[in-house]
């Protein structure tokens, strides 16, 4: 049947063709060669190579399939309170200050992008309605180009970025990082990493956490964390929330993205949550949340909500699940010893100290172009721009190949 | 000073305020007649029986990954929603040029086709190109899009009060005075709030002049099967859209006719020129899902790719469909003879000629205010009413309350 054509031309012609930032992934997928390894990927793997249920998410599940009482009607527009609720005393203690003053609200979001897009949003409205803010958001240097896509997206106009990763010391420096906050505009919201940098993993201690916190009151810095993967560095969720916390302490207003995609292996069920702690103002902000919400997906999906609130809200399931995050966190830190012990056997000027410092998901290299190329084209070793890989695709059977391959790379440039 | 200092109180959400109130009456009598929600006779939620047994098959499947989704959505999801919309046999599915974005419902869909299309349609970044919406239409379209960034967002003639149904003339004027390639939101069917649904001969007209000043049409698509019990009947307008050669989008939102409210489970179908041009939209709609919620859940979209996939469940879905359409047209019948059985003054002939969950009585704002304060009988301003908040059991007590509201209030 021979379709009428309403014209010789699209009115889609004007949009460009944009590569994805999954071809890395679609290059892996079609690569035959048998040691190809993908180290760029978002979510944990386990020793067997691919995602992973918790056993316990996994029964809980199955209750909720059959639980004749749970009705399918569209939830509050800000998510299931007790789910809010969970994920705020999560994050800052049930006895934090913030909470007992009732200065804090907290939405369920479609994952930690979600949270970001909102609180993104949240911030434009102020722009909007104060005419004495306008910005800017300071993101660290280097951050994912879907960070700051979703600053740019929200209409945030006036994005700068501030020192991080310091190739030399192959971690944070601190002191830039300190001097860039001393002089930013005050009133300035910089986005912070509790539970891991993305991409390069490099982490604060608490003694620079409490530094840049005393520059954040002098300078009246507003902080946005995120916080995608709490308890998988350090294997507690105490520890990992400690600089959310300890900002909560001082009096600082912050908003603070959550996902429980890592730490209950939920990737596919986008689990998030935005904190908002404030001094004032509460009722107005969290209307404003409610109308931001409606125009971007209404109300949040359940599922994987229900999952969590089951579990934060029972305490023996709250143990198991405290440590199968333990395991994890565990399982990469034993990761980045191996690797490091592999690479110094292999000789070179190089230091390793780096990789096992911090601990989470991530970990950079620092290698350059060339570098990188060489492991993904050469060793079909995938990973991230600037060399930041994803440890816990690293194992066993594949740890010897990926440390000479990195070996290699390093040694290529000499 | 904080910087969420100034932040203004936002007005709440008429329809869940509505509820909000419902919920707080102490009344025994109250009746819930506003949000857009399926009620059995029971006045009950209804997991569809078919839904229920998905759900197990998905929590017992150990093979499934539990990994992100692709960003545009679980492929047997986008592609089995899309053949809903457009039909299965479609020449435009053969041709290759459709393709479709997993989105978090109806509204998800909507968002992401807004996004796409201030960016990259009629110029780029060309936020100044009129968006008409139907004069009335669900509250949140002027959000989505006006959040987007478009800046004229206009109301097209669509409700004519006084005749109580279509304003065709004051509809197909507005097309043929609106600049070129302006977009219009179309509803599908069931038009939310007033029911009225263009006839096939209206929308060959609507279709005409579209073409013609080459209007951009984008369909929300958020209750197929739900207006006549029928899928095919109910995707009717957007197909011969598609045979007039439109490039077009497609919101669908499964949230009515699955009963999936709560797991967000939508489907932006792109019907483009070929498949280069598919292709380059989809990779930019990719770009814009990835700053907005990166990937979508992958609960309620299993379930439905599932169910649309294997035969008999589909069978078994299209029967559930089927069983909430007739309930309604039996309330809608129902309602409309207890009235005139009353006597009650004016004509309810609309109340069985509109189509889907909504009907607007044409109750006046002061008729509504009784109804809600005197009678605990809650309904939107506007005088819409959810059909599916009528049972056999509140039937004539709601036809009662109309009736005095009708004859006493003016």
């Amino acid at each position: 049947m021979h379709r009428r054509k309403m014209s010789a031309r699209s009115v889609f012609d004007g949009a460009v063709f944009m590569s994805s930032e999954m071809k890395l992934l679609e290059d892996f997928k079609r690569d035959s060669h048998p040691d190809k390894v993908n180290l760029a990927g978002r979510e944990y793997v386990g020793e067997h190579g691919h995602t992973t249920w918790l056993p316990l998410v996994r029964k809980i599940k199955q209750q909720i399939a059959t639980d004749l009482t749970l009705t399918p009607e569209y939830p509050p527009i800000l998510g299931i309170p007790e789910f809010t609720r969970r994920a705020t005393e999560l994050a800052l203690g049930k006895d934090s200050p913030a909470i007992v003053e009732s200065r804090v609200f907290g939405v369920q979001t479609v994952g930690c992008t979600g949270a970001v897009r909102l609180g993104a949003e949240l911030l434009r409205s102020c722009c909007c309605s104060n005419s004495s803010w306008s910005g800017p958001i300071l993101l660290s240097s280097p951050c994912d180009d879907s960070l700051l896509g979703t600053f740019k997206a929200a209409g945030i106009e006036d994005v700068q970025h501030y020192r991080y990763w310091d190739a030399e010391s192959n971690g944070v420096c601190v002191e830039n990082m300190v001097h860039d906050l001393e002089n930013a505009p005050e009133r300035s919201v910089v986005v912070l990493f509790a539970s891991g940098h993305s991409p390069t993993g490099a982490e604060l201690s608490q003694e620079d956490w409490k530094r840049l916190a005393e520059v954040m009151v002098t300078r009246q810095l507003f902080p946005f964390f995120l916080m995608s993967a709490q308890g998988l560095c350090s294997g507690s969720l105490k520890q990992d929330a400690w600089p959310v916390r300890h900002c909560v302490s001082l009096g600082l207003e912050l908003l603070c993205a959550q996902s429980f995609s890592h730490n209950f292996g939920l990737y596919g069920e986008r689990v998030g949550h935005l904190l908002c702690v404030l001094k004032q103002n509460l009722l107005a902000v969290q209307s404003q949340a409610e109308k931001l919400v409606q125009t971007l997906w209404s109300c949040p999906p359940m599922e994987g909500a229900r999952v969590v609130t089951t579990v934060l809200n029972n305490p023996a399931h709250l143990v198991e699940w405290q440590e199968s995050v333990k395991a994890i966190a565990e399982r990469c830190m034993l990761i980045r010893e191996r690797l490091r012990e592999r690479l110094r056997l292999l000789g070179g000027p190089w230091h390793w100290d780096h990789i096992i410092k911090p601990g989470g998901l991530y970990c950079c290299f620092g290698l350059n172009t060339q570098q990188v190329e060489f492991l993904v084209q050469k060793k079909h070793i995938y990973v991230l721009p600037n060399g930041c890989l994803n440890v816990s695709a690293i194992n066993s059977r594949n740890l010897d190949y990926v440390a000479e391959s990195i070996h290699q790379a390093l040694s290529s440039q000499l | 000073m904080s910087i969420f200092g100034e932040v203004p109180q936002a007005a709440p959400v008429a329809v869940f305020k509505l509820t909000a109130d419902f919920r707080e009456d102490q009344n025994p009598s109250k009746v819930n007649l506003g949000v857009g929600a399926y009620r059995t006779d029971e006045c009950q939620p209804w997991v569809l029986p078919v839904v229920r047994k998905v759900e197990k098959m998905i929590a017992d499947d150990h093979s499934l990954n539990h990994e992100y989704l692709p960003i545009l959505g679980l492929p047997e999801f986008r592609s089995s929603a899309s053949k809903i919309a457009l039909g299965a046999d479609s020449p435009a599915i053969k041709e290759n040029r459709v393709g479709a974005v997993q989105c978090l419902g109806g509204t998800g869909a909507l968002k992401i086709g807004a996004e796409f299309l201030r960016r990259w349609y009629n110029g780029t970044d060309n936020t100044k190109t009129p968006v008409y919406v139907s004069a009335p239409t669900w509250e949140n379209h002027n959000a989505v899009f006006s959040n987007a960034g478009f800046e004229d967002i206009r109301p097209y003639k669509y409700w004519d009060a006084g005749k109580r149904g279509l304003d065709l003339e004051g509809f197909l004027g507005d097309l043929e005075s609106a600049p070129d390639h302006s977009i219009f939101v179309l509803h599908a069917c069931a038009h939310n709030p007033t029911g009225t649904d263009p006839t096939q001969d209206q929308w060959k007209q609507i279709a005409d002049v579209m073409k013609r000043k080459s209007l951009f049409a984008f369909f929300d698509s958020a209750y197929q099967g739900f207006a006549s019990g029928n899928l095919d009947k109910d995707a009717w307008a957007v197909r011969y859209f598609v045979s007039q050669g439109f490039e077009l989008f497609c919101a669908q939102s499964f949230s009515k006719n699955f009963g999936l409210y709560n797991e967000r489970v939508g489907n932006l179908t792109v019907v483009a020129e070929d498949q280069d041009n598919l292709n380059r939209v989809l990779s930019q709609m990719e770009k814009i899902v990835r700053i907005t919620w990166s990937n979508p859940p992958s609960q309620g979209a299993r379930l439905v790719a599932i169910t649309l996939n294997t035969p008999e469940l589909f069978a078994e879905w299209k029967d559930n469909v089927k069983t909430m359409a007739d309930r309604v047209l039996l309330m809608r019948a129902q309602l409309k003879e207890k009235l005139k059985a009353l006597g009650t003054p004016g004509t309810w002939e609309h109340i069985t000629e509109q189509i889907g969950m909504f009907s607007f009585t044409g109750l006046n704002p002061k008729q509504v205010e009784y109804m809600v304060k005197e009678k605990h009988i809650y309904l939107m301003a506007s005088g819409r009413i959810n059909m599916c908040g009528l049972t056999t059991k509140n039937i004539d007590y709601v036809a009662e309350s109309i009736h005095e509201a009708v004859t006493t209030v003016q």
